[in-house]
């Protein structure tokens, strides 16, 4: 790998030597429309980039200038960011769900001249706020539905953008080639807008060296071939689709599968069978949740050997963890445990070919850690950040531990600072914030990266993230505890979508709870609970008592000082649109706490009850008033 | 210039008079929305344009052709689709499958090709599938393809009926009710697709709805049928201020229905 980055140091280069060496006979990506997987060879892939990247010259585009890229995973978002990079020009992703000031303040950060918009949806979006982002020249949409009625003159076909590049290369039939040619390792290749729990997000700068080291010193020891399949469902804008999506496809060649709709992801996820998969938490906390769902519904035959399965691959699990080797008895147990029912589940969830399967972004439970294990999913937990490309640290096959993130990936330092905060220093460490010095002043300090994680290193060399370090609490008597892990436990239950853990400074740790509407709403139906809404159902004393249940549950594997005492459900979900979480759905602590300030001080007061008085919003901006009454229970 | 033409129609049931001497045209490229209150004789309109009824006078002509009398299958070779007020859908088939059998009209190959699925068949699936396809991602339902229509909930199979009209590739559609029972953003998703579909797709749309708002929104000429007369008709600002149509809507005596003979 280290020997490829020598000639072919950025993502247009790789691109042009894949296409050289793979041309026709290699699948490069394959997107879903029209029912079918539609299929874009090597060679394919670089003449759209190609044409696009001349056809953005052509439109003025010059080095240096911002493209901002925002819209659903498809090869057209890809092509954007590779056609940016070959023009000289820096691209950004934008979270697709973002919201109009969201999307408007990147932009106008970013000083983008060019938006790569997807549909009729987010150039809306570009559109509605056209006035406050007086730097953008034109807007590109690649799907043309409902836009017959747009007379705006920024406005351009993708198509259109690529037949401009095909005039522009019989004028000048050398450029893209010597536009490719000028880029260098060391060059700003895109600035990755992080969505931070504080505050506007900030735009890290990544160049060619940080990303694509990165991918080269993460394969070294998680590694990933050319024949793999790779289903690419989380936001572009995301680092980790990043390096998945851009930098590792483009080094090994891999193939890249787009699914049809968000909503297909899982359908489509089984028909491709990926080998390799990189989520969030999230992502494993909702298959899990679905499965426990669906085997409440299953058969009682089939419920009995579920329930007979899983302590077994747990215990196969674990004793593998412990690096111990299992007795022929369990290795018989598990061998059948597998064919009567790991198989068929993992086949199901379209995890039959994973290799390897990573998670981060967050810390995942390690409840639905040792799920995938014991089905036999090589999950792995990584650590790291935007700031250094995606990834510091990861799990060694075969040397998983549920509570640590692995060892430092190679050519990466990773040390403890004297307050305990991580610190990593790397080739693959950012260039700094764009447009912000102060705040790249405090990250990065002799070249090291400050993380703001807390976290510390045991007997072997493996890390241990606790949580961020301003979010790590301690009760009035002293006791620390990290809210990040209790919630994490508590989110393993099928019935517990979200929750924020509160406790700081105060004598004991309650919990705010927002309860998982599908699963809870189906939990009430087969016991014949009419509910409406999500208020109401939240609100009925019955889901009160099987939350509880789960707390108590959750409670008994924690420390005695560090249980829930007091808890109550939430009268809505928390949400990315309120500012409640970030666009990767972490919860945003200070705005929360501040938000429901009342409702903490209800709880802490000793108040049985809340009454609530709220407006909420809706997506489409309308509004609706919410009175009620939100009822506490202790523990 | 006019697609469909109605010339002097009237419909009775026994001593029930359901439309009495309507005469309208519906301009090629339009969205034609027919309003009234309960019992206007709205979908026996519907009903006589498809040839399900057969009304004692007046005709029908479509693209010129008179079309009263002919059998219903007839019509929708012609090019006239429809949706229904009540769910019109196989219930225990896939979304695909109730799509497919729109299409069946234009399959030519018979039973034993067919059975066989070789050769010409093959090809002519192929070809409808493509057709249905198209459609199935311009209606933004590829996620439930392959659900039996039954599982689904009301505001999508409303879209799915509308699918399998469109699958008749129709070039006037009658949509009896597209929005009834859904809520405001299933009703401005329907909204946005009926323009879409008259606008992308070029169809003439004849539309029966209650919702008053959504008409006004996106029709470009609506007529009112009270009692089996209609009472106004014109753009839908002019329906909107025109004295009769307040009146029907209010519930007040209109000198119009009591000698519509006079008009």
């Amino acid at each position: 790998m280290k020997g490829i980055l020598a000639q072919y140091d950025t993502f247009p280069k790789l691109l042009l030597r894949n296409a050289e060496r793979l041309g026709d006979r290699k699948v490069a990506m394959r997107e879903k429309e029209f029912g079918i997987w539609q299929e874009f060879t090597w060679k394919e892939y670089h003449e759209h980039v190609k044409y696009f990247s001349l056809g953005l010259t052509s439109l003025g585009l010059s080095p240096g200038e911002k493209v901002a890229i925002i819209g659903d995973n498809r090869p057209e978002w890809v092509w954007a960011e590779v056609a940016a990079q070959a023009a000289g020009a820096v691209p950004l992703g934008l979270y697709q769900d973002s919201t109009l000031k969201e999307v408007s303040y990147v932009i106008d950060h970013s000083d983008s001249t060019f938006v790569v918009a997807e549909d009729q949806e987010q150039v809306d979006k570009i559109l509605g706020m056209k006035e406050q982002l007086p730097k953008v020249r034109y807007v590109v949409y690649s799907d043309p539905r409902g836009m017959r009625g747009y007379k705006e003159p920024c406005l351009i076909d993708f198509k259109q953008v690529e037949n401009f590049g095909r005039e522009l290369e019989e004028r000048e039939p050398d450029l893209y080639t010597n536009k490719v040619a000028a880029g260098k390792m060391e060059d700003l290749a895109l600035i990755c807008y992080t969505s931070g729990t504080t505050g506007f997000p900030k735009g890290a700068m990544l160049s060619f060296r940080n990303l694509l080291t990165m991918a080269t010193n993460l394969m070294e020891v998680d590694p990933k071939f050319g024949s793999d399949e790779f289903v690419s469902f989380l936001p572009l804008a995301w680092i980790g689709e990043q390096m998945m999506c851009l930098s590792s496809a483009l080094l090994t060649g891999f193939t890249v599968n787009f699914p049809e709709k968000p909503e297909t992801v899982q359908e489509n996820i089984r028909e491709i069978g990926p080998n390799i998969m990189f989520s969030p938490p999230r992502i494993w906390e909702n298959m899990t949740s679905t499965v426990q769902v669906k085997v409440m519904d299953a058969s009682r035959l089939k419920r009995t050997m579920y329930n007979w399965a899983l302590p077994v691959g747990y215990e196969y699990a674990d004793t593998i963890f412990r690096k111990q080797n299992p007795g022929p008895l369990l290795k018989l147990k598990h061998r059948l445990a597998y064919y009567l029912v790991f198989r068929a589940l993992k086949d199901r969830l379209g995890l039959l070919g994973i290799r390897t399967a990573s998670t981060g972004g967050a810390a995942l439970g390690p409840d639905v850690f040792k799920f995938y294990n014991a089905m036999g999913v090589n999950l792995k937990q990584i650590y790291g950040q935007t700031e250094i490309s995606g990834i510091s640290c990861i799990h060694r096959d075969g040397d998983i531990h549920f509570d640590s993130v692995g060892k430092p990936i190679p050519e990466t330092e990773v040390r403890i600072s004297e307050t305990g905060e991580i610190l990593s220093r790397s080739p693959s460490v950012f260039l700094g914030y764009y447009k912000s010095p102060e705040e790249t002043e405090k990250t990065l300090v002799d070249g090291w990266l400050h993380s703001g994680d807390a976290g510390y290193f045991t007997g072997d060399g493996q890390l241990i993230v606790i949580d961020r370090v301003k979010d790590v609490m301690h009760l009035t008597d002293g006791t620390r505890f990290s809210p990040q892990f209790i919630e994490n436990k508590l989110k393993f239950s099928p019935y517990i979508k979200e929750c924020v853990c509160l406790g700081h400074e105060q004598d004991f740790i309650a919990s705010m709870i927002c309860i998982d509407y599908p699963n809870v709403g189906k939990w009430a139906e087969s016991r014949r609970i009419s509910y409406t809404t999500y208020t109401d159902l939240a609100g009925k004393p019955e889901v009160l008592e099987i939350v509880a249940k789960e707390v108590e549950k959750v409670n008994a594997t924690l420390p005695e000082t560090t249980r829930i005492r007091r808890f109550l459900l939430l009268y809505k979900e928390l949400d990315a649109d309120d500012d409640e979480l970030t666009r990767t759905r972490k919860v945003r602590r200070a705005f929360v706490g501040e938000r429901y300030r009342h409702v903490i001080e209800g709880i802490y007061a000793g108040a049985a009850s809340i009454p609530i008085d709220a407006v909420i919003k809706y997506q489409d901006g309308k509004t609706s008033q919410i009175r009620t009454t939100l009822a506490i229970r202790n523990l | 210039m006019s697609l469909l033409r109605i010339d002097d129609m009237h419909l009775s049931f026994g001593g029930v008079k359901a439309i009495n001497g309507v005469s309208t045209d519906v301009a090629r490229g339009r969205i034609h929305a027919i309003i009234g209150p309960n019992g206007a004789g709205k979908t026996s309109l519907f009903n006589c344009i498809s040839c399900v009824y057969r009304p004692q006078r007046g005709s029908v002509y479509f693209e010129d052709r008179k079309i009263t009398g002919m059998m219903p299958h007839q019509i929708a070779r012609l090019g006239i689709a429809r949706t229904f007020q009540n769910i019109a859908l196989f219930h225990h088939m896939t979304v695909l499958d109730n799509l497919m059998l729109g299409r069946h009209l234009f399959l030519k190959r018979g039973v034993f090709f067919g059975g066989i699925y070789l050769g010409p068949a093959r090809k002519e699936e192929i070809e409808n599938r493509k057709i249905v396809e198209d459609i199935v991602d311009f209606l933004e339902i590829e996620n439930i393809r392959k659900k039996p229509v039954g599982t689904l909930p009301y505001g999508l199979r409303k879209r799915v009926e509308l699918a399998r009209a469109l699958s008749l590739s129709p070039k006037l559609l009658l949509l009896d009710e597209p929005m009834a029972g859904m809520n405001l953003e299933e009703k401005e998703d329907m909204a946005r697709f009926i323009l879409d579909i008259n606008e992308e797709r070029g169809v003439t749309i004849i539309l029966i709805e209650h919702d008053l708002s959504v008409v006004m929104d996106i029709s470009h000429r609506v007529s009112v049928l009270d009692f089996g007369v209609k009472i106004s008709e014109g753009d839908p600002a002019h329906v909107a201020n025109d004295p009769h149509v307040i009146r029907a809507y209010i519930g007040e005596d209109d000198d119009f229905l009591r000698e519509p003979e006079a008009h």
